[in-house]
């Protein structure tokens, strides 16, 4: 599980989180919505420990992330709209590659597993260049879990995915997210976000404005909690 | 031993992706002929100067050819934020540097070990010795290894491309004197006492870039 | 406040009297020397100068040190400061030098007659290259700390490069005829002295170009919370 303590990072005069204070239980799916420039990729990024916090305390797992410790990311898996794979490999090099560097074992069966999760077996010759953009990013999630992490990080997957894409992303994500792992999401498709979340949070600016369980939320309650917060923000001196 | 195959499993890649293609080395190959070409014209290299100019055009169209590679290398990885899959592993940064490293060295001794022919007949002068090679080798892992350091910095700049020189040159400036005197002694044939010092001196700078670049290159990937 | 108050203004007056006092020892103190004549006592600022070149930069090796173990915005403002008073300095050296190889070698740039000039001149290159960084970057942070990494590598070579010029020279004794290289008693006073006028000026610069840059942070932050806060425009 996660627990965020007065997380606050600042780059040089600009400040992107403003003392956040955040709890995921075990086997949990938070989803974060907000506007752009409400610092959910710079939450999520910190999570993942590809930056660092400017103050305060992040644990994952009951592990403090401190800025050199490895071992931590082995239960971290993190999937962006950036597929973070070689274009000039073919699918199984790739998925290869990134066995190799986090150590699984068996790595040959739980390549083959992967590629037949996310459905691109057909494809594993081919360079990875030559995917439509769902299809890399159905690599990418094979990327983010072939260590079998325990904690998915999500940051707006379904960026520029067509409408069948999305719904394979969506069948995935569901798959992935019902095996008891702990999940944190981050989108714009509110719709997507609410259907897979047990609880959701709402930041702008830097700060939590919202926070609800799935339970006792609507969509179009969320929809206008969201313009009412993202609306506040515009009114004052247009930014 | 992880760390060991988690490096080569880095270099691997490179060595792979660039086999497909062979992008790289073709654009270093055409380059480095290049400026042999605009050197041999530019000094007339069929009068007898031609054994004084060698180290000093073998040394600089080794620098521009590395240039254009650790440019290539380092800037594919931060372009589409490929970093942040590597910078995700569960593998210390310095796993990292050494994988990127070692990859340039081998792509850059690559097209060395293709010139060096070349040179040795522009120049009618025999560069295939031994102690030439370990000079050439020691000096691109000096170049290699500060070079890969800087290239991460200059790739995250506005102005990438010309970013690195700017950065890289006076800094590998002494590694490439050490190397040129060194190169310059071999062919002309003087005695081992004097070239001594040099090579001490080239091993020297290469423990401490390798050292330094090793140490601070985690500061550079991750803010 | 007062204490810093005490140390500027101290420091501005010792640095006026000792340069007053560098430039009597050199001029009228110390003695002609024989065979360059009066150009020779451009030498003592010359290597004044370098000096704080290469002892600036060592300053913002330092800074930078601190910058990435404490992440602080002063030791970032000293490595700043430092570099700017340290590439002053390196060009006048390089400019003092030239003006003195001239008349002694018949040459603007004498790199064989006298290595330590590529050693000042790399240098140079480097404070060069450490303000193309700082330009080409926007993101304070990364600024800082790209600024802070290059600082550290940039100076790794530069005292072996020294040794090694040294250890050249001695192993060619010949070509150095020119330099004199015995300064007599009052010579050798009248350098020490420039050296530590000189790092003495640094230290008092330094101190003021620091100052101005933390007072600038400061007016920044004002106006941003003018424009952000109660009332504001944003």
């Amino acid at each position: 599980m996660i627990h965020v303590e007065n997380l606050v990072k600042s780059f040089g005069h600009t400040c992107a989180l403003r003392s956040i204070d955040l709890e995921v239980a075990e086997g949990e799916f938070l989803t974060v919505v907000g506007p752009n420039g409400a610092g959910k990729t710079t939450l999520l990024r910190i999570l993942a420990t590809l930056l660092n916090p400017t103050s305060g305390r992040v644990c994952i797992n009951g592990l403090d992330l401190s800025p050199g410790d490895a071992e931590v990311r082995r239960q971290i898996g993190f999937v962006s709209h950036q597929p973070l794979i070689y274009g000039n490999l073919t699918v199984e090099e790739n998925l290869r590659f990134y066995a190799r560097i986090y150590d699984v074992h068996p790595l040959d069966q739980r390549v083959d597993l992967l590629l037949d999760l996310v459905g691109l077996d057909g494809r594993r010759h081919s360079l990875a260049r030559t995917l439509s953009r769902g299809m890399q990013q159905r690599l990418s999630v094979a990327r983010g879990i072939i260590h079998e992490p325990r904690i998915l990080l999500f940051d707006e997957p379904y960026t520029g995915l067509d409408q069948q894409a999305t719904r394979m992303l969506h069948g995935l994500l569901q798959t992935v997210g019902c095996k008891s792992h702990t999940v944190v999401m981050t989108t714009h498709n509110l719709e997507q976000g609410l259907a897979l979340c047990d609880r959701l949070v709402m930041l702008s600016r830097g700060s939590i404005v919202y926070e609800s369980d799935k339970a006792s939320l609507t969509l179009s309650a969320l929809q206008e909690a969201y313009w009412q917060h993202a609306e506040d923000k515009s009114g004052q001196g247009g930014n | 031993m992880r760390f060991l195959s988690k490096t080569l499993a880095i270099v691997w890649k490179d060595v792979i992706a660039e086999l497909r293609t062979r992008e790289l080395f073709s654009s270093m190959f055409v380059f480095t002929l290049l400026l042999i070409v605009i050197f041999s014209f530019s000094f007339d290299l069929r009068v007898d100067k031609v054994a004084e100019v060698a180290p000093g055009v073998l040394w600089v169209t080794f620098v521009f050819a590395g240039t254009l590679e650790l440019n290539r290398s380092l800037s594919a990885e931060i372009e589409e934020g490929r970093m942040d899959g590597l910078l995700l592993a569960p593998m210390p940064r310095s796993a990292i540097y050494f994988g990127k490293m070692v990859g340039n060295l081998v792509f850059i001794s690559a097209t060395e070990a293709v010139m060096l022919p070349i040179f040795s007949a522009v120049f009618d002068l025999n560069l295939i010795r031994p102690v030439l090679l370990l000079t050439v080798f020691l000096g691109t892992l000096g170049f290699s290894a500060v070079g890969t350091l800087l290239s991460a910095m200059a790739a995250s700049t506005r102005a990438r491309e010309v970013m690195l020189p700017v950065l890289l040159f006076p800094v590998v400036l002494p590694v490439v004197l050490s190397a040129v005197k060194l190169t310059a002694g071999i062919i002309d044939g003087v005695p081992w006492a004097s070239l001594a010092l040099w090579l001490r001196l080239l091993i020297g700078f290469d423990v401490i870039f390798l050292t330094i670049s090793y140490m601070t290159f985690d500061y550079v990937v991750q803010g | 406040m007062n204490r810093g108050l005490r140390w500027r203004d101290l420091l501005n007056v010792l640095s006026g009297v000792m340069m007053i006092a560098a430039l009597y020892l050199v001029f009228l103190y110390a003695p002609r020397e024989a065979t360059m004549g009066d150009v020779q006592r451009i030498f003592y600022f010359h290597v004044a100068s370098a000096w704080v070149g290469f002892f600036a930069f060592f300053v913002t090796l330092l800074a930078g040190i601190g910058y990435l173990r404490t992440r602080t915005r002063a030791s970032d403002i000293v490595g700043l400061s430092s570099a700017e008073i340290g590439v002053t300095f390196t060009a006048m050296a390089v400019i003092s030098g030239s003006i003195w190889a001239k008349p002694t070698w018949n040459a603007w740039w004498p790199w064989l007659q006298e290595p330590r000039l590529i050693l000042v001149t790399i240098l140079l290159l480097i404070y060069l290259a450490y303000f193309m960084l700082r330009a080409f970057l926007e993101d304070e942070e990364q600024k800082a700390r790209f600024a802070a990494v290059y600082g550290i590598v940039a100076f790794a070579g530069v005292p072996v490069t020294f040794m090694s010029i040294h250890w050249w020279q001695r192993l060619h004794p010949i070509v150095f005829e020119k330099q004199g290289a015995g300064l007599t008693q009052p010579m050798l006073g009248t350098f020490m002295f420039c050296l530590l006028t000189f790092t003495v000026l640094y230290f008092s610069l330094l101190l003021h170009r620091s100052r101005l840059a933390s007072l600038a942070d400061e007016v920044q932050e004002l106006t941003q919370r003018l424009q952000t806060g109660p009332g504001g425009r944003k």
